[in-house]
């Protein structure tokens, strides 16, 4: 297949934010679960064009926190502003129709489909050809799906992952499914793209190609992404700005060199003595 | 050496996204083809009747019940009961509509069992697995319960089954009833089924499919992705009540010629089934091949007995190949839980290296 595509044309949406503009802000977020209160009173805002870190020990309430933001969990209290709408107990659906992109802490692919069609399932918001056009394909619907691969084409070389088109995804290796799992958010175009560890597990070469997929993901397309990572040095090196939970409470916001010399989060990692 | 795709080189994603991107599957559907057309000229009345139009019949229910359960992931035990809501609907249908062609009245009795699949679909979006499949099995008794006592459904007849009138079209050939020839039956029913399969192909491998396939393998992924889970669930339901319907209605007015509510049992339901899991779940392929061994199997044990000239009674030639049928399925599903259509894939990628055991 000769890849006439010779660079990346995928870029987020114009919403009229310029870069720096907040895109995504929380205020006083609670969320607790019974008992347990699994974020407590946090805020922070994420701008646009930005990589926001979102970093802390096991248990620390981070994924809880993407879960909030893409609508899985309802925090109990707080307001949440995306592009400067307030907005409530919205469904994950939605958080999608607005441009909000994710993968998962354990992959979470289709695992009986191939790679081409889990990344073309990313593009299932932007397909619109009804039903009766389908069962035809032809006409319209054939060339919705042509033109969708065609994006989706894009994608792959991106990420350099040619040769798994057709492999179903539950065939490849651990660092490949992470891929093809930024490949699939990559498909929908998003806004705000939320990662969670897209690092986990990998060795230092992958970390090394994650690490850079994501760079170029942010300056080329300019999407705005918040990862979760515990690799340090990565969080450091390619994160704007990092804000550091413990226990569902924030206690830490900035840039990676304020974040490294709080003292409240040297405690949190290191632990103190009493 | 028969079956390569090497050399065969692609140009456009419309030549790769094709149904048979390579040759070799090309001229074996076309030899398919020939031979389907072909087998009414060379085989008798039995063959036809009793083999090969129910076979059709039965492949298309299966490929119904593999929409919900192979590609939406959605448990169903009450196929053999939406099959019946088809099967009455038409019958009613062709009582109010005599001159309507029959052909299209079946295609419409699909459409009430679509509506009623999709109410009974409604608890999927709540619960999963095998408590979905004890919700459709209220489906299937509250609809066997309808077939016997509502008197409306089979016009009032004394013996309380329905029974197929006679329907001409295209002219004036009888396509239902006694008198229909088994050669315009069997036609009948290939068209109708090589066009919806190629339609239902269609949808399974273009956005719906895939929204399908995205909730039964990951859906909490999938409402990420924008699926909505009401859409897709319903739409399954919907579709596979459909082909549930059409083909109920053709294997009362194509094969059975008449029918008591007890055709539509539960039994029927787990035949179905048995077809989808022995074929291979989400394989459009397997549901032919399921439906060809559960359905073929007995004829063909029933047959082999006198063949070796053995002489045993019916009953026990009958009882034998249930047996070996119930021995058969357990033996595949250890060897090969993905069905015949898995099978048939390994078949392939062998040949495709072959000589050599792996490329």
């Amino acid at each position: 297949m000769n890849a006439r595509v010779k660079h990346v044309e995928l870029h987020a949406d114009d919403d009229g934010l310029n870069p720096g503009d907040v895109m995504l802000k929380l205020e006083n977020v609670s969320l607790s679960f019974g008992g347990v209160k699994a974020i407590s009173d946090i805020s922070f805002d994420i701008l646009k064009g930005e990589i926001r870190a979102i970093i802390g020990p096991n248990g620390a309430g981070k994924t809880s926190m993407l879960n909030v933001i893409n609508g899985f969990y309802h925090p109990q209290q707080g307001v949440i502003t995306f592009r400067g709408q307030a907005r409530s107990r919205m469904q994950p659906y939605e958080a999608a129709a607005s441009g909000i992109a994710r993968t998962f802490q354990n992959v979470a692919l289709f695992k009986g489909m191939s790679t081409l069609d889990n990344i073309m399932s990313g593009r299932t918001l932007k397909m619109n050809k009804n039903f009766f056009w389908q069962v035809l394909n032809i006409g319209p619907a054939r060339n919705e799906e042509i033109e969708h691969r065609l994006k989706v084409e894009e994608i792959i070389d991106f990420l350099e992952i040619q040769h798994i088109r057709k492999t179903p995804v539950g065939k490849l290796p651990y660092g490949l499914q992470k891929r093809v799992e930024l490949g699939r958010a990559l498909a929908m175009e998003p806004d705000l793209l939320l990662l969670d560890e897209p690092m986990a597990g990998m060795n230092l070469e992958e970390k090394e190609d994650m690490s850079r997929f994501i760079l170029d993901v942010n300056s080329q397309m300019g999407t705005t992404i918040a990862l979760i990572e515990h690799d340090m040095g990565v969080v450091m090196d390619i994160s704007d700005r990092v804000v550091v939970l413990d226990y569902g409470r924030k206690i830490g916001d900035g840039t990676p060199q304020d974040v490294k010399n709080n003292q409240d989060v040297i405690d949190a990692y290191l632990g103190v003595s009493h | 050496m028969l079956y390569r795709e090497s050399g065969q080189y692609k140009t456009s994603y419309i030549a790769d996204q094709a149904i048979f991107p390579i040759r070799e599957d090309r001229i074996g559907m076309a030899i398919i083809g020939l031979v389907a057309l072909a087998i009414p000229f060379f085989a008798s009345d039995f063959f036809l009747n009793a083999i090969m139009t129910p076979f059709l019949i039965l492949s298309l229910a299966a490929i119904g019940l593999n929409i919900l359960t192979g590609y939406a992931g959605q448990l169903s035990l009450g196929t053999g009961a939406f099959m019946g809501v088809g099967a009455y609907s038409c019958y009613k249908l062709t009582s109010i509509f005599p001159d309507v062609n029959i052909i299209i009245l079946v295609m419409i009795s699909g459409l009430f069992s679509a509506g009623i699949g999709v109410m009974f679909g409604l608890p999927s979006l709540r619960i999963k697995g095998l408590y979905l499949a004890v919700t459709t099995l209220a489906a299937q008794f509250f609809l066997e319960w309808c077939f016997i006592r509502i008197p409306w459904l089979y016009n009032y007849n004394a013996s309380g089954a329905i029974e197929v009138p006679e329907r001409r079209g295209f002219g004036d050939i009888i396509l239902t009833g006694p008198s229909a020839s088994a050669m315009t039956q069997y036609f009948v029913v290939l068209a109708i089924v090589v066009v919806v399969t190629l339609a239902v192909k269609n949808i399974v491998r273009g956005r719906i499919g895939r929204q399908w396939m995205m909730i039964r393998d990951m859906d909490i992924a999938a409402e990420l992705m924008g699926v909505r889970p009401l859409t897709a669930k319903l739409s399954a339901f919907a579709v596979s009540s459909y082909l549930s319907g059409v083909a109920g209605a053709m294997f009362i007015f194509f094969y059975l010629g008449a029918a008591e509510p007890s055709a539509f049992s539960i039994t029927l339901s787990f035949q179905i089934l048995f077809m989808v899991i022995l074929g291979g779940l989400g394989s459009l392929v397997g549901s032919f091949f399921g439906a060809a061994f559960i359905w073929g199997l007995p004829i063909v044990l029933r047959a082999g007995f006198p063949a070796l000239g053995l002489n045993v009674g019916a009953e026990v030639i009958f009882h034998i190949a249930q047996m070996v049928v119930g021995a058969l399925i357990i033996f595949f599903l250890i060897t090969e839980p993905h069905g015949l259509a898995r099978l048939w894939q390994i078949g392939k990628e062998k040949l495709r290296v072959w000589p050599f055991p792996y490329a």
